[in-house]
């Protein structure tokens, strides 16, 4: 069996007195996508950012692709090919969407062959090349962020709620988009509130909850058991699209 | 391309990004020089006025750059400051005093090459003082505003005193090269040759940070470390060394505006810095905090409103700064050109 | 009984109370114990500053704010005297007057700078406090009829307080007893009072919700206390508490001017002594004041000492020199920001336990 790509091993994280992530488990296979669910509140994000180095975990292990980045900065991790699309997207309003992925390619310009196949997967990037970041559509900047996340190629892409605030046709798209990226190399870990977008790109699956993981298994196994979906989630995930 | 794409790539043009300049706050320069028009009599004296104010905000700017930049990368606000301006200036004193012959020469070559390393070593000493400040005194306190206030008002206090130690507590005199001392008359008006240099230069600084700031990689990470430092460390560049540079070459901006702004004075005193460090402060409040732009429109804005009310309303000079600062806020509370860190 | 005046604050450092005490019986024996003018100076603006930093202490030590705006309310209560009893004649009823309306006009500024800063972060709300602590320097230097200028105002006070007011023919320990003693105990009872309010006020609920909303401000909204309520409410009472110290001050001195008061150096004074003697603490104001308006007036005879003894020696003499101990002041207190916020009260408690 190949060795997960990411592994968290006990790992505690503290944000000022609160305890968030209480001993986290589990790991990330080398390709697929994996969705990381739970209730707000869980720790997703705290989960997301501590892998990411923006937090420091106060206890545990991290592992990634055989050594460990526990203590890795964050810059360093970026390099080691984790990428990183945050709950607010994170792009710069104030730059191009021309600047935003010259800045995403580290090494200069952006490979001509990946620009093409951004542009095939989100057209608005081509059309507003040389627009400010901050004018596009919610829909647009989430499209944005994803692309700067992968103008270069990546090991593992952690992306916080893609969804959030868009509309259903938008995430129709976003579905798309994921599905090209599956194709690829890349492994994914998504967090997401969205059951539909959930179920329609996991492969496997961990659900939170105060700060611990306490289910992991395939999307279809919890796809298909409605009781479970209810006692995990406090709800059925049926009717929340 | 599945039916679901479509939608998207029909969204509306309208969508397209508006201009990049607000050019709003640009206007209110030349606005307030016309605005002055009016109320002075004679023209060559609004023609002399206002190269004053010009060549004041120009200082002002260079002065101010460093600070404004530096808290909006770094979330930092150096109320120590004003001892970059305080040491350039000594520096470069030191320097042209020990070149008194060049710089009384009446060859521009000869006062250059007395000027021209005094200024080299203002910034450089400036820049180093920056760094060390950086490394010691900023470092352990980044993100606690509070206790950032109190130490930076700490290494103001040594450093004053440490000056005092270097270079006595005495007022010394620093008289201007012979090339650029006095005034030439176009036009019926007297323009001082020092208060054009200053306009120039500070033009050619400005001009500079532009280009840098808007077409160059670094520029681009700087610009984008201001929105988000966070975001640009996830795209795997180490800000921290960004930091540091910056703060380097903002303190070492200062060192420069420190030894203009002597030269203007024709004195330095250790105080120079602790002075004109509200100006700074109403500059940067005005221009909008972390903006260069409203660094050097709000300087400008400072520096002809003052020198227009100190021969209008001298009563009102002093404090006719400040009262440009609320009718700002009033109209944008936030300043001319906010980035939205405060 | 001791633990109602002093609202259940104890030193909880026996160096502490022994210091405590010893300043108090200093001040209070002062006139006798140190008579001479230059020391009864001393005392009285140590009273005065000890009272001055403890309202600052309010603000900064225990509701987290930094203001820069301090001096300008202890020069409101020296001007509201200096004003009164220049063009409203002397007397006790237009002191009184001088003294409220001053109290008035600071509680409208620190209420209107409340509201419109508190809301802002602390480093815009310092550069404000800054700025208009600027302008009203300003002020005070151009409307010269009203402020005297630059050169500030010069007064008479009430008969009781003139120093040439003989009270009774003996004296008492070879201190003669005239005005100048009534005003310096005036002074002293006048400071000491408002300090221990200030003392029960931090020691009561509203004190307590301050320190919590300094030590968690997102907390404390959550739990129904409206921060910036409090906040203001505390900016006021630290402006009231500059305010009095201000009249005190003036009402010592027969003088006010923008020097005495208004200076930017008073507020990095300020700075100084309530960092260095523990912020959030109270006494830390006391201990502070005392080390600083002590050290200002005498510690430069003894750098002078040294600074001869090291002639020879490169750098240091200059380093020594009498004119340099804001200096030495300077590294203290940047020391105890990084490594000792409670300032010296706090290492004192600390080392009791």
């Amino acid at each position: 069996m190949a060795e997960a790509l990411l592994s968290l091993a006990g790992v505690n994280t503290h944000i000022g007195q609160y305890h968030i992530l209480q001993g986290v488990d589990f790991e990330v296979p080398r390709a697929g996508l994996t969705m990381l669910l739970g209730r707000n509140g869980a720790g997703k994000t705290t989960a997301l950012r501590t892998i990411m180095g923006l937090w420091k975990a106060s206890a545990g292990a991290i592992r990634f692709d055989g050594r460990e980045i526990t203590r890795t900065p964050t810059p360093d991790l970026a390099q080691l090919g984790i990428g990183y699309v945050p709950e607010n997207m994170g792009i710069f309003a104030g730059l191009t969407v021309k600047e935003n992925l010259l800045l995403a390619a580290r090494s200069g310009a952006p490979d001509k062959k990946r620009l093409d196949w951004i542009f095939k997967l989100f057209p608005a990037m081509q059309k507003f090349w040389n627009g400010l970041a901050g004018n596009l559509s919610g829909g647009q900047k989430q499209m944005l962020a994803i692309s700067r996340a992968i103008v270069e190629p990546r090991k593992l892409l952690l992306v916080d709620e893609p969804t959030k605030g868009l509309a259903p046709a938008i995430i129709s798209n976003m579905i798309e988009a994921f599905k090209e990226l599956k194709r690829t190399e890349t492994a994914l870990l998504v967090v997401e509130q969205n059951f539909h977008f959930a179920r329609s790109l996991g492969d496997a699956v961990a659900v939170m909850d105060s700060g611990r993981i306490v289910h992991t298994g395939s999307m279809a196994a919890l796809a298909a058991d409605e009781q479970l979906q209810t006692k995990l989630l406090g709800l059925s995930l049926e009717s929340h699209q | 391309m599945s039916a679901a794409a479509k939608p998207l790539a029909q969204t509306p043009v309208a969508a397209l990004p508006g201009e990049r300049l607000d050019w709003i706050p640009l206007a209110l320069i030349p606005a307030i020089a016309i605005l002055a028009l009016p109320f002075i009599p004679s023209l060559p004296t609004w023609v002399t006025l206002t190269v004053a104010g010009l060549a004041m905000g120009m200082m002002i700017f260079m002065m101010a750059a460093g600070l404004t930049l530096v808290f909006g990368l770094m979330d930092v606000m150096n109320f120590a400051h004003g001892v970059f301006i305080s040491v350039g200036a000594y520096a470069a004193t030191s320097v042209v005093l020990a070149m008194k012959a060049s710089m009384q020469a009446d060859s521009l070559a000869a006062n250059l090459s007395a000027i021209l390393p005094a200024v080299l070593a203002a910034m450089a000493l400036a820049g180093f003082l920056g760094w060390f400040f950086e490394r010691v005194v900023i470092r352990p306190v980044y993100g606690d505003h509070l206790r950032q206030i109190l130490v930076t008002m700490g290494g103001l206090i040594v450093v004053e005193q440490l000056i005092h130690v270097v270079w006595g507590p005495d007022i010394i005199p620093l008289p201007r090269p012979a090339t650029i001392t006095g005034s030439f008359i176009v036009a019926d008006a007297a323009i001082e040759r020092y208060r054009l240099l200053a306009v120039l230069v500070g033009l050619v600084v400005f001009v500079a940070m532009w280009l840098v700031l808007n077409r160059t990689r670094l520029g681009l990470l700087i610009r984008a470390g201001v929105e988000n430092a966070e975001m640009v460390e996830s795209l795997g560049y180490r800000i921290r060394r960004l930091f540091i540079g910056v703060f380097v070459a903002g303190s070492a901006l200062a060192g420069l505006g420190g030894v203009m702004w002597a030269l203007y004075q024709e004195s330095v005193n250790a105080q120079i810095g602790m002075q004109v460090m509200v100006v700074l402060f109403i500059v940067l409040i005005i221009g909008g905090l972390g903006s260069v732009g409203g660094c050097f429109v709000g300087a400008l804005l400072v520096g002809l409103v003052a020198n227009y009310a100190g021969y209008l309303a001298p009563k009102l000079a002093l404090g006719s700064n400040i009262l440009l600062m609320v009718l700002v806020l009033l109209w944008r509370p936030r300043g001319l050109f906010p980035i939205g860190k405060a | 009984m001791l633990s109602t005046l002093i609202s259940g604050d104890y030193p909880r450092s026996r160096v502490l109370a022994v210091a405590l005490v010893a300043i108090l019986v200093g001040l209070a024996l002062a006139p006798f114990a140190f008579p001479g003018t230059r020391s009864v100076n001393v005392a009285a603006k140590v009273a005065v500053f000890i009272l001055l930093v403890a309202s600052y202490d309010l603000l900064l030590g225990y509701t987290g704010i930094v203001s820069f705006a301090h001096t300008m309310f202890f020069g409101i209560g020296g001007y509201g005297v200096g004003i009164a009893m220049a063009k409203l004649g002397v007397g006790w009823g237009s002191l009184a007057l001088g003294i409220a309306l001053a109290l008035a006009v600071s509680a409208v500024l620190a209420f209107a700078i409340g509201l419109l800063s508190l809301r802002v972060k602390a480093i815009f709300f310092a550069m404000i406090t800054l700025a208009v602590a600027s302008f009203f320097q300003i002020l005070a230097s151009q409307l010269s009829w009203l402020t005297g200028g630059e050169d500030g105002v010069t007064y008479k006070l009430p008969e009781l307080l003139l120093p040439g007011t003989k009270l009774m023919e003996t004296t008492i320990l070879g201190v003669e007893v005239n005005g100048r003693l009534v005003s310096y105990y005036l002074v002293f009872f006048a400071a000491l009072a408002f300090f221990l309010v200030f003392l029960r006020m931090v020691n009561s609920p509203f004190g307590r919700v301050l320190l919590s909303i300094r030590e968690n401000e997102f907390r404390s909204e959550a739990l129904g206390y409206r921060t910036v309520t409090y906040r203001t409410v505390a900016n006021c009472i630290g402006a009231l508490g500059a305010t009095l110290a201000g009249a005190l001050y003036a009402i010592w001195l027969r003088y006010t001017g923008p020097d005495t008061t208004l200076s930017f150096n008073i507020m990095i004074d300020i700075l100084l002594m309530v960092v260095i003697g523990g912020m959030g603490t109270m006494y830390g104001a006391a201990i502070g004041a005392t080390i600083f308006v002590i050290a200002q007036n005498y510690l430069q005879d003894l750098m002078k000492l040294a600074s001869t003894a090291t002639k020879g020696v490169p750098l240091l003499p200059d380093l020594l020199h009498p004119d340099r101990w804001l200096l030495w002041l300077g590294v203290l207190f940047i020391v105890c920001v990084y490594y000792f916020p409670g300032g010296i009260v706090g290492k004192l408690r600390a080392a009791t336990r």
